[in-house]
């Protein structure tokens, strides 16, 4: 069969959809934050949400996350975005509230935002991208850099007699009484992607139907500051930082049940 | 041969050459072409049309959207 017979309309089965706008990201080749981004305007558009969403954007690679997704965008200080959307929920309880935080803005500056908005299990989704170093500033040890990992200020490797341990955000997160779902994806493979969205259509049903916070983890690449090629990051992550990052839910309840895990 | 055929559209001047969907690909139909786009990437496309199931995994792990893919009963 030809190609040209293949291209039609009634053919289609993927395609970008109508809720990404037309501007060419700013992410580096390969980047995790494409694909979560993508995602998300997926399920807002498949869950019929366009008019009720609003996000909150983070300060990191991500911060121009408002000028990708045809949705309602707050942009919050660094670190701030869980208690941006705190106000936001409460004020507009029905609509559907998420912040969007990477690893720098969530797991360091941000902890004490993420932890008692959490704590509090107010009615939002946290999206949050784990790539295990400050990507945007020029690749530094974040608080997720696995012990060893080599970074711009960190040149011999994380030293943790020197700069602590790394740190697995979600797992304190799933102790807390208020979070409903955690649970911790990536997006390496296409398998990982569909099991991603729906972990990700989990939590945005459950932020609808008020059981308070739902969490996502991704681990995700940054091949920049990784040095590496998209590919290859992609390898280095399923060796190095899924071991200690495992995959898969943490916490799955309604709120106020604490977590037996 | 297999039940369904398959075709990829990239858009070549979104496409910045990261390789993931080469990667991705379960026939090895895509590669990154010789030629580069405006921005100077080596874009992805089609290398072994025939070969193309439409399975969508290209267009699933695209980190910037630009792939569409099209399938039909192989005849």
């Amino acid at each position: 069969m030809e190609i040209q017979e293949i291209i039609k309309p009634e053919n289609l089965v993927y395609q970008k959809t109508p809720l990404l706008n037309d501007d060419v990201m700013h992410y580096c080749p390969g980047c995790s934050h494409g694909v979560v981004h993508k995602l998300l305007a997926e399920l807002i558009e498949e869950m019929d949400l366009q008019e009720k969403t609003i996000g909150v954007a983070p300060v990191g690679c991500s911060v121009f996350a408002y000028n990708y997704i045809d949705i309602d965008w707050q942009e919050a200080a660094h670190g701030r975005a869980p208690a941006v959307a705190t106000g936001i929920a409460r004020i507009n309880p029905d609509n559907f509230v998420f912040t969007y935080q990477g690893d720098g803005d969530l797991a360091s500056i941000g902890t004490a935002e993420i932890m008692h908005a959490c704590n509090r299990g107010e009615n939002i989704l946290v999206i949050f991208i784990n790539n295990g170093i400050y990507g945007m500033t020029g690749g530094q040890m974040a608080p997720t850099t696995l012990e060893g990992m080599v970074t711009s200020t960190t040149p011999n490797g994380r030293n943790v007699d020197l700069n602590g341990y790394p740190m697995k955000i979600t797992n304190l997160i799933a102790q807390l009484p208020g979070t409903s779902y955690v649970t911790r994806q990536s997006v390496h493979t296409a398998a990982a992607v569909r099991k991603c969205k729906r972990s990700i259509k989990k939590a945005i049903q459950n932020v609808l139907d008020k059981k308070g916070t739902s969490f996502v983890e991704v681990v995700s690449t940054c091949n920049s500051g990784w040095k590496m090629t998209p590919v290859d990051s992609n390898k280095w992550m399923e060796e190095n930082m899924i071991p200690y990052y495992p995959l898969g839910d943490m916490k799955d309840t309604i709120k106020g049940e604490h977590s037996d895990r | 041969m297999a039940k369904f055929v398959g075709a990829v559209v990239v858009d070549k001047e979104t496409c910045k050459g990261c390789g993931v969907c080469v990667d991705a690909c379960p026939e090895s139909v895509l590669a990154l072409h010789r030629d580069v786009n405006g921005k100077g990437y080596h874009y992805s496309y089609m290398k072994d049309a025939g070969a193309c199931i439409g399975c969508i995994n290209c267009g699933v792990v695209c980190p910037d959207t630009c792939i569409t893919v099209y399938r039909a009963k192989a005849s």
